[in-house]
């Protein structure tokens, strides 16, 4: 684990920022935390609402038990201690995509306790992020401000939806770090199962808590657990891809330091990011000061987990990103960085593990992270939408291994089963793409080369660099498909290097 | 605790309910007449007593994960004072 | 045939169900008698919305039943539903103008329940606004008269008791033969006390809330007012049973209520809790409970003296508990969704307009207490407080039924006083529910007997609180005290 913190330079010493997530996650169900409607994205407004996520007089909620069972797998996933009872309160303000007028939360009481989530950056190294809590709660619905001028359009479809909120301790120091935290969380819950991780439709969305301190605050901190060294936090509400929370960060910190070295004070507030403006900006006026009057809600019951049950949830769970990663490293002999790429999406590690069968772990690897990964993501595909088949895959590597095709015939090869041609020996096979290591033909083709160009032959012997112009041509002659090896070796025998 | 007008224009504001200034100084006096009674409660010895929050002592029924409900917008939206193509139509939110 | 309309309607419900049985007069005629005898009682403001023709139509449905040889227990029965019960296609205000012209899409569990045996409904009975009372004096539609008047009281019209003042009135007049209620601190027993009928708030669970509109969901309990204390077994055991729909609703099987009424109590261990001899309570009511006593002592109950030292503490707990969590479940009577909307520049004035022009004086002060005691740095001295009190409360019943099994009490400190005269003080109001609001607290089945009369000529209630589903005792203690008491008052007719 090492400190990573950004430091900022201000007009009167250097900063750091601190940083801590709350990740709503929603589950996974097929229909809302306490009603029978259904959860879904593209209904109709107000399709998929019930009387209970509308509020008419007399609607009561009964809890999902799909919905705590994911909770439990994700708490367990994050390794956190699962509370074997937790009870629902609350939390009551007016808006008008919140028809109780409260939500109903669990704040004194979560589901889910202490965790811990390690992180893998992309240089390689590592940091953990800990887990406050994770607990469910209730989606609001959605307010539409631009279908008419003077008033707001409010649609409940996803009213009532079940969330988990993970919260996590400020355990972040770089804009870089809480977007490689909510990327481990993410497939984290993907691998679970228990939210599809779609940021783009907001089933994954982050709020982030940012603020600033003086070089060396943090330390006394993560010291002795006290608040008072961080500066005051400000909360960027629902940002919702790993570039706006990046982006937010970077504005939010700038922003607070300034009013800081302007002798000035920061307000605890919730701000929302603008990404076409890049700032954030004050959700809500200052005379809003919000007082939640959280309580117990008097209509449920506390959520009594049976000790048995969430054993048999334990010993169901797949295997989570940081143990597969370890695996793939020690199995296959990847690299640190190769087994993070490969782990940070449970599909991906799939794929390579069904192409990887039987061949070059490595080179397999590199076919999946560098050709595949690239193009998919050229085109926008999940990898689980790839027009190549794992198999393919393991064979194109196969032919490469057993030297039928080089690496660079082998991206031809690859390009032909990208516009869906079919199995690599076919392709090859069909566009005549069979290595020729014959060296006869090889060496006719250098013979006639070297005749025709004895000055070049000559020049070569003073300059042996040169060599590759004599490589290139032969490769020309023969369409690419000579071996390369054999090309080199025969090239230096004629021209006696 | 006495409250005073002030206090009950933050609380009605927090309920959301309009109050004339010129009622907050008796509505104050009543409440404080309330809260003064209620301050009774400080004589019982609650020390170590858990709190009640319900008559039933049982654990919250879970119920299966199947979609029984919804579907019908025009059910939803048939008491509204506006809505408009399926939306509950609301004054202007200023975000 | 040949009975008339007003010996129709001064049938029991039993005594109804029985001459339906024995097809000694149709669903359809005995409806005709009540609805007559709502139209002639309007003078009392007991109903604040009248359905005949779904009443008729409810009644030839079960005509039809009868004839066919289907007929279910309470085919033909006609009730009036308290407002606060949503019923499908039927205007459901719970007493207040902000609910406006709100007609719910569907149709309360407890209410569905006693459609589905055949009751006819005569329409939706006056109440307190939102439940919230206990004199009918905060309803949106005005007053409800209580139709008995006192003796000593010159001409002065009373109040029913509140909040289920309506059914109380309804019932005592014999405009229906039984209605539901609902009892948050006592809004159904002391109703009951006030008219010289019966009603019981059952064990908390054992009626399903859904589509009762909420006042304090961890006290409200639906139950009936009916003439006698069989009449409340019959409604009860229909209006019971475990709703999946409420997640604090009780899984256990309902028995048939009925035959415990005239079960003998010999044996029966009643305690008599010293805490509910107040100051101040009147002779009267003091005498009519040592009656009581006597009664059951006659009828071979064995009398033990208990305490439960936290009685005078249930109110004031009460009126933390109760208010907080009305300020959260009014939350949704925002002007948004469903009833009435109020003009205003801005969201925020909307929302402040609607409710202030939709809540009436009461419920806005027990949402503006409910709000104070749960905002920050309040919560543990008011809120906590009161939930810590009200487990010391129940655990004084537990207690108590170490060396009893049911409580003998006085229903209400007083017989029914006259409207507009406890109105200037909240507090003298809330007093009203000293001797009931225990029971909402703890959870626990009770039932309010008329007894006897006061020196005016005003009825006067016992209450029998029994343990946890234990209905069944509580009725044949109330069987007891009614057979004994031999209350035969009526209301004489002035409307």
């Amino acid at each position: 684990m090492t400190d990573s913190a950004t430091i900022l330079k201000g007009r009167t010493g250097d900063w750091e920022i601190v940083l801590g997530l709350e990740v709503h996650a929603q589950v996974a169900s097929r229909s809302k935390l306490f009603s029978g409607a259904a959860v879904g994205f593209g209904a109709g407004p107000n399709e998929q609402v019930s009387l209970v996520d509308a509020a008419m007089p007399g609607m009561l909620p009964v809890l999902n038990r799909f919905c705590v069972e994911q909770a439990v797998r994700t708490g367990l996933g994050l390794k956190a201690k699962i509370n074997l009872k937790s009870t629902f309160d609350r939390k009551n303000y007016f808006y008008p995509d919140l028809p109780q007028g409260y939500q109903i939360s669990q704040f004194k009481s979560p589901i889910v306790g202490e965790g811990l989530v390690n992180v893998d950056r992309d240089d390689g190294t590592s940091f953990s992020v800990r887990i406050e809590r994770l607990h469910l709660e209730q989606d609001a619905g959605k307010s539409i401000h631009d279908l008419s001028p003077n008033e707001t359009y409010v649609d409940l479809n996803r009213s009532g939806t079940a969330l988990m909120e993970i919260v996590s301790m400020p355990d972040m120091r770089s804009p870089e770090d809480a977007a490689a935290y909510v990327k481990k969380l993410r497939a984290i819950l993907i691998t679970l199962g228990t939210c599809d991780g779609d940021m783009e439709k907001g089933n994954l969305r982050a709020d982030v808590n940012v603020s600033v301190c003086r070089v060396g605050q943090y330390a006394k901190f993560r010291a002795d657990g006290d608040f008072k060294h961080l500066g005051t936090r400000c909360e960027i509400k629902n940002v919702n891809s790993y570039r706006f929370i990046q982006q937010a960060i970077n504005y939010e910190a700038r922003r607070q330091i300034e009013i800081l070295e302007d002798g000035g004070k920061i307000d605890q507030e919730t701000r929302l990011y603008d990404p076409t403006k890049n700032e954030t900006r004050s959700m809500r006026s200052k005379e809003e000061a919000h007082d939640y009057r959280y309580f117990p809600d008097p209509d449920l019951l506390p959520l009594v987990l049976d000790a048995a049950w969430v054993k048999a949830i334990e010993a169901g769970l797949p295997e989570l990103p940081d143990a597969k990663k370890a695996r793939l490293m020690s199995a296959y002999g990847l690299s640190a960085y190769d087994a993070t790429v490969l782990t940070s999406d449970g599909d991906v590690a799939a794929y390579f593990e069904e192409a990887a069968k039987g061949r070059d772990a490595k080179l397999t690897a590199n076919w999946v992270l560098n050709d595949l990964l690239g193009r998919l993501g050229k085109d926008g595909l999940e990898i689980t939408a790839s027009p190549i088949p794992a198999a393919d895959i393991a064979a194109l590597v196969a032919l490469i291994e057993d030297g039928t095709i080089s690496g660079k015939i082998a991206r031809t090869v690859f390009e032909h089963m990208w516009a869906g041609e079919g199995a690599p020996s076919a392709i090859v096979e069909k566009h005549g793409l069979v290595q020729i290591t014959d060296t006869g033909a090889i060496e006719a083709a250098v013979d006639k080369l070297i005749a025709e160009n004895p000055d070049k032959a000559a020049a070569v012997k003073d300059k042996p660099q040169a060599i590759g112009w004599f490589v290139g041509q032969v490769m020309k002659e023969t369409g690419g498909k000579a071996n390369p090896a054999a090309v080199n070796e025969i090239l230096k025998a004629k021209l006696g290097l | 605790m006495a409250i005073d007008a002030a206090t009950v224009r933050k609380v009605a504001r927090l309920a959301r309910i309009a109050e004339p200034e010129a009622r907050l100084e008796s509505l104050a006096s009543e409440l404080n007449g309330i809260l003064a009674w209620i301050e009774q409660l400080n004589e019982v010895d609650t020390n170590g007593v858990e709190p009640m929050t319900s008559a039933v002592a049982m654990a919250a029924p879970l119920r299966e994960d199947v979609v029984t409900d919804g579907g019908d917008a025009a059910k939803v939206l048939a008491n509204a004072p506006k809505s408009v193509d399926g939306f509950f139509v609301v004054p202007k939110v200023v975000e | 045939m040949g009975l008339l309309m007003s010996e129709l309607t001064a049938l029991t419900l039993k005594a109804a169900l029985e001459g339906l049985k024995a097809k000694r007069f149709s669903a359809v005629e005995i409806t005709r008698a009540h609805i007559a005898a709502v139209e002639a009682a309007r003078p009392l403001n007991a109903f604040v919305l009248e359905t005949p023709d779904k009443a008729l139509d409810m009644a030839a449905a079960s005509d039809a039943r009868i004839a066919r040889g289907e007929a279910r227990p309470l085919d033909g029965a006609p009730l009036g539903i308290k407002d606060l019960f949503c019923t499908e296609g039927v205007r459901s205000t719970a007493g207040s103008k902000i609910l406006g012209n709100f007609i719910p899409p569907y149709e309360s569990t407890v209410t569905a329940n006693l459609f589905g045996d055949g009751a006819v409904m005569l329409g939706k009975l006056n109440m307190d606004e939102f439940a919230m009372g206990s004199s009918n004096e905060t309803s949106a539609f005005g007053n409800v008269i209580n139709p008995w008047k006192s003796a000593s009281g010159g001409n002065r019209a009373l109040t029913p008791g509140g909040s289920s003042g309506g059914s109380a009135a309804a019932v005592a007049a014999d405009l229906c033969l039984g209605a539901t209620a609902t009892d948050t601190g006592g809004s159904i027993r002391q109703p009951a006390a006030f008219t010289g009928t019966v009603g019981i708030k059952p064990t908390y669970g054992l009626c399903s809330r859904w589509g009762i509109v909420a006042f304090a969901s961890s006290l409200d309990q639906a139950g009936p007012i009916a003439k006698t204390v069989e009449d409340a077994a019959i409604l009860l055991t229909s209006m019971a049973g475990h709703d999946p729909k409420d997640s604090t609703s009780l899984d256990v099987e309902i028995s048939d209520f009925a035959p415990f009424v005239g079960k003998s109590v010999k044996g029966l261990r009643v305690g008599v809790p010293k805490e509910y001899r107040v100051d101040g309570m009147p002779a009267e009511i003091e005498k009519l409970w040592q009656d009581g006593i006597d009664w059951l002592k006659d009828a071979g109950a064995e009398i033990v003296e208990v305490s439960l030292p936290h009685t005078k503490y249930a109110l004031p707990a009460y009126y933390i508990v109760a208010p907080a969590e009305a300020s959260s479940n009014l939350a949704r009577y925002d002007g948004m969704r469903f009833g009435h909307r109020g003009e205003g520049r801005s969201l925020t004035e909307v929302y402040e307009n609607s409710r202030a022009e939709g809540f009436g004086d009461e419920v806005k002060r027990r949402i503006l207490i409910g709000t104070y005691v749960l905002s920050a740095g309040y919560y543990d001295a008011y809120y906590l407080k009161a939930q810590k009190v009200r487990r010391r409360i129940a655990d004084d019943f537990d207690q108590a039924w170490q060396t009893c099994d049911v409580l003998l009490t006085p229903t209400a400190p007083s017989a029914a006083f006259a409207l507009g005269e406890r109105n200037a003080d909240p507090i003298a109001m809330y007093l009203n529910d000293v001797f009931t609001v225990t029971t909402n607290l703890a959870g626990l089945p009770s039932i309010s007997v008329p007894a006897g009369l006061d020196a005016g000529g005003l009825p006067l209630g016992l209450q029998v609180i029994g343990k946890a589903l234990d209905e069944g005792t509580v009725f044949s203690v109330a069987g007891a005290l009614e057979k004994a008491a031999a209350f035969r008052g009526k209301a004489e007719k002035w409307w």
